[in-house]
């Protein structure tokens, strides 16, 4: 009985949705980087797009509800039509392939290499806490904490979007004076 | 075996490396733009991962934050591309060599 509730209630269940989603997230990933059908930048943002909201399930599966929101709201929704905005309005043509430098190579492959080393000795060290989650998809407690211990960064960040928005105001003037 | 930190730190990982490989591999300024944009997701997992295995909410309210914050930078960002492309007519960084000594 035990073993049921555990299969209907998570468990099991929540471990082929990790590997669903993840995998997904991947290969749409993979997609967004090196396409190999098409090098047209509106098939990385489509693809971006697939990314996107199959990690907002990660995060669901993460029991972050109001950021699994957020992150389909305002990536998959504002930040990727700014982008599908911009790429019709350049009318960009599709990149050439071109022959990879021996430095670019050797540079490319030391600073992965470097960061992959970093990861290893990292995950090595991590260990999460013994109680295991116990937190529950408290988006009451988030909002709580957003507005009591984290009112100053929130209004810094208000001011920051203003900034953001005169900023991008004035670049794209047709006249700089 | 269950799902732990591990593994969803490991697929941050793996997205943080396909957006670094994409920004050194890609040629076109908003393809690169788009690996940027992978990157900072791969940090807003590991973050919610890190928050929801150590029982504390504050990875999540840095995480909003970040998602803020990349909002305001992908549009000064495009500005900035849209800006340069009606200057050089091209949006490809090989043809934007004006600072190369």
């Amino acid at each position: 009985m035990e073993q049921i509730n555990n299969l209907v209630s998570g468990g099991a269940a929540e471990d082929v949705l990790f590997y669903v989603f993840a995998a997904l997230t991947l290969l749409c990933a993979i997609l967004v980087v090196a396409n190999p059908f098409s090098r047209s930048p509106v098939t990385s943002a489509m693809f971006l797009v697939l990314t996107i909201i199959s990690m907002s399930g990660l995060f669901l599966l993460l029991q972050a509800f109001f950021l699994a929101a957020v992150q389909i709201l305002v990536y998959a929704g504002a930040v990727m039509v700014l982008f599908l905005f911009v790429i019709m309005l350049l009318d960009l043509k599709e990149e050439q392939r071109r022959k990879i430098k021996l430095f670019g190579l050797i540079a490319g492959l030391v600073s992965v290499g470097i960061v992959v080393s970093i990861f290893v000795k990292s995950l090595a060290s991590i260990k999460p806490a013994a109680a295991g989650p116990t937190l529950e998809g408290e988006t009451y407690a988030l909002g709580k904490l957003l507005y009591t211990q984290y009112t100053l960064p929130f209004e810094i960040v208000s001011v920051l979007l203003l900034v953001a928005m005169v900023g991008v105001i004035l670049l794209s003037k047709k006249k700089l004076e | 075996m269950n799902v732990g930190l591990h593994h969803y730190l490991f697929v941050s990982f793996m997205l943080f490396s396909l957006g670094l490989l994409g920004v050194i591999l890609r040629r076109n300024l908003l393809v690169i733009y788009m690996s940027l944009e992978l990157m900072l997701n791969s940090a807003n997992l590991a973050l919610v991962s890190f928050s929801r295995f150590n029982n504390k909410l504050d990875g999540q309210v840095l995480v909003f934050f970040i998602i803020t914050v990349a909002a305001a930078e992908v549009a000064v960002g495009l500005a900035l591309i849209v800006a340069l492309y009606r200057k050089r007519q091209s949006a490809h960084v090989e043809d934007l060599t004006s600072m190369k000594l």
